[in-house]
């Protein structure tokens, strides 16, 4: 229900033109900071002076065990959950606590639930259409006529998102993956500058797991997307991370790359001692 | 141009095709041939089937809102009779001095019940473009309102069925009195002119009946454009996934209002051909059984595909002309049997019997993920 409810919260989200690059302040090197930020929920405290940066254009993994503060985080900065402390800025410029849900939506932060929902009578192109920033009031869309740049557009995200060959399937008929793959095209369509993605590779086969790793790859870099993926699967995390930041009780434990943290005694200590990738294994 | 999109489709072409050429064909067998003719069709006939094909366009109207838009309203036929009631004000008017009573203003039921003056929801109804221009505005108004307070409150599915009921049962109980003004429960009849046409001369009758296929073809690619634009898309949207077309930026309240008012007009103006035709208008149309008889004829007839909802309306009717004229009292069972039979048997209705009897054996396999279409994209 929280996750209708949230969704509900933010019809009002896109109902001007987005921008087609938002103007987000990037000079400094960050697109995002997180400083100091403390939430708790009935005195238990599920962030812990959280302090996290995530560069322009780069693929960020973090990991976690249950309860580390993963979702909480992504709700932060999305809006959803206000921290009792701390600040998180977009950019140099844009103060994400001072802004509602859609503002910070149209600013160019798209988000990935984890379970994909797409519109399973349309097709492929049409769910992409749909999702395409554009005038989303009633009599421009009833009108609206298929550019040649809204096609190009749309055929850029198919081939990024390896859907080229589906784009006439009505997308009820596309495989788990390929449902995510769509979703996060339509996350694409909006020009985001920041994707957070909440466990994309959760019941994936083998080879859709590598497809995503190449998507989420491709996605992240300077003048194109910053990524920040939420995963449990520690091969998946080794397969794609430049970066990982472990968080545990609300706070980041540890920050590198992979071998660096997996080396970490810390780490190790709140896998139970186990070596992470037996414990996802 | 959106509106012109549809005739651009081969379906919409055929569709156009087969009614005009139905339309041609009732008009030369009922003018060219003599009476006695086998293949002569009467002027009584001539306005069953113009009432049928009202009934199809409240039909197509119902397809677009349940269809494409998944809301199930179960109280069109309020929409429809609001129509048919401002149709029959007019139609009232126009009967001036030679009612039984001969009352140059008021209707014969106001003298009747003493009423000294014409209420104030009376007063245009003489002229025809006031009344015309009702048929669309009470419907959509009433739509409006409703829509609205629904809508805004995000009441879908069940309960949104429920409160429709509700609203025509309660119109019916409103309509029933005679301090309504509305004539009671005998309604409005005992009809003259239309326009200065002797409703009763076959001249007007066969008009009557070519203008409302007319209507229907209006009123079909209407609903097709609305269909193929990308609101159309956003609406299917809206049906399969609510909270997630929300989520994409569509204010999807708005989108449900915008269709729900579009198709309570059509209804209104399928109602307003429908009344000259029967020669009355009463309460009994806002019935709530009637308003569930409409959703029967789309599905039997195959939801979400508008064509359907004019085969299902025309056939069903069809159907009851003939079973109430041999076995009035087995109509009721007959259309509940015909009713579970497609239910069971053809679950999108004669139009999914349709379609895949048309469509070539290759494409009827789920496509392999291979298969790539090449070419344009849909536009």
């Amino acid at each position: 229900m929280n996750i209708l409810h949230s969704l509900a919260d933010r019809d009002r989200v896109f109902d001007f033109l987005v921008p087609a690059r938002s103007p987000v302040d990037v000079r400094h090197g960050p697109i995002l900071y997180v400083e100091d930020v403390t939430v708790s929920f009935d005195g238990f405290k599920a962030i812990n002076d959280l302090n996290l940066t995530i560069d322009d254009g780069e693929l960020r993994c973090i990991i976690g065990p249950n309860g580390a503060g993963k979702t909480t985080m992504m709700d932060i900065i999305t809006g959803k959950t206000r921290p009792d402390s701390g600040s998180v800025w977009f950019g140099s410029r844009h103060d994400l606590l001072a802004m509602s849900e859609p503002e910070i939506a149209s600013l160019g932060i798209g988000r990935k639930f984890q379970k994909p929902t797409v519109f399973e009578a349309l097709t492929v192109f049409e769910n992409l259409e749909l999702a395409m920033a554009a005038d989303k009031r009633i009599l421009p869309t009833l009108t609206a006529r298929m550019t040649g740049e809204v096609r190009d557009r749309i055929e850029e995200v198919l081939a990024t998102t390896g859907l080229v060959a589906t784009r006439h399937h009505p997308a009820g008929i596309l495989s788990h993956g390929q449902k995510q793959w769509l979703e996060i095209g339509m996350l694409l369509m909006q020009r985001p500058r920041l994707l957070l993605v909440d466990e994309p590779v959760a019941g994936m086969t083998e080879q859709e797991m590598e497809r995503t790793a190449e998507l989420l790859t491709s996605l992240a870099g300077k003048g194109k997307q910053s990524v920040v993926v939420v995963e449990h699967d520690m091969g998946f995390v080794r397969s794609i991370a430049r970066t990982v930041t472990v968080l545990h009780q609300g706070s980041v434990l540890a920050e590198g790359s992979m071998d660096q943290v997996s080396r970490d005694p810390k780490v190790v200590e709140v896998y139970l001692g186990a070596d992470p990738d037996e414990e996802a294994a | 141009m959106w509106l012109t999109r549809p005739f651009r489709e081969r379906s919409t072409q055929l569709f156009l095709g087969i009614l005009l050429a139905a339309l041609a064909t009732v008009t030369l067998l009922n003018l060219m041939l003599p009476a006695g003719h086998p293949l002569h069709v009467s002027t009584y006939t001539v306005t069953l089937l113009g009432k049928y094909l009202s009934y199809a366009l409240l039909a197509v109207a119902v397809d677009l809102v349940w269809g494409y838009l998944g809301i199930l309203s179960l109280g069109h036929g309020a929409f429809f009779a609001l129509g048919g009631y401002a149709m029959g004000m007019y139609l009232m008017r126009q009967i001036g001095d030679r009612g039984t009573y001969g009352d140059p203003v008021l209707p014969d039921f106001m003298v009747f019940l003493d009423w000294e003056a014409l209420p104030w929801y009376w007063l245009g109804f003489d002229m025809a473009w006031f009344a015309f221009l009702m048929v669309l505005l009470a419907p959509g108004l009433l739509a409006l309102v409703f829509g609205f307070l629904a809508f805004r409150s995000r009441v879908t599915g069940v309960y949104l069925s429920i409160i429709t009921q509700a609203l025509t049962f309660a119109l019916m109980l409103a309509f029933f009195r005679n301090e309504m003004g509305f004539g009671g429960n005998n309604g409005l009849t005992d009809f003259r002119e239309l326009l200065g046409f002797d409703l009763r001369s076959d001249a007007t009758r066969l008009g009557l009946f070519l203008a409302t296929g007319i209507a229907l073809a209006l009123g079909y690619v209407l609903c097709r454009a609305i269909v193929a634009s990308k609101l159309g898309r956003v609406s299917v949207a809206t049906r399969d996934a609510e909270a997630r077309t929300r989520f994409l930026g569509y204010r999807v309240e708005r989108f449900q209002l915008f269709v729900f008012v579009v198709s309570a007009m059509l209804a209104g103006v399928a109602g307003a051909l429908y009344v000259p035709q029967v020669g009355i208008i009463n309460p009994s149309e806002f019935s709530p059984i009637f308003s569930i008889e409409i959703v029967l004829w789309v599905a039997l007839g195959g939801r979400a595909t508008l064509y359907g909802a004019v085969i299902g309306a025309i056939l069903v009717n069809y159907a009851k002309t003939v079973f109430t004229g041999v076995m009035p009292d087995a109509w009721l069972f007959a259309l509940g049997g015909l009713f579970v039979l497609v239910t069971v048997l053809l679950p999108k209705g004669i139009a999914g019997l349709l379609a895949y009897r048309l469509t070539p054996r290759r494409l009827k396999r789920k496509p392999a993920a291979q298969s790539s279409t090449p070419g344009e994209a849909s536009a």
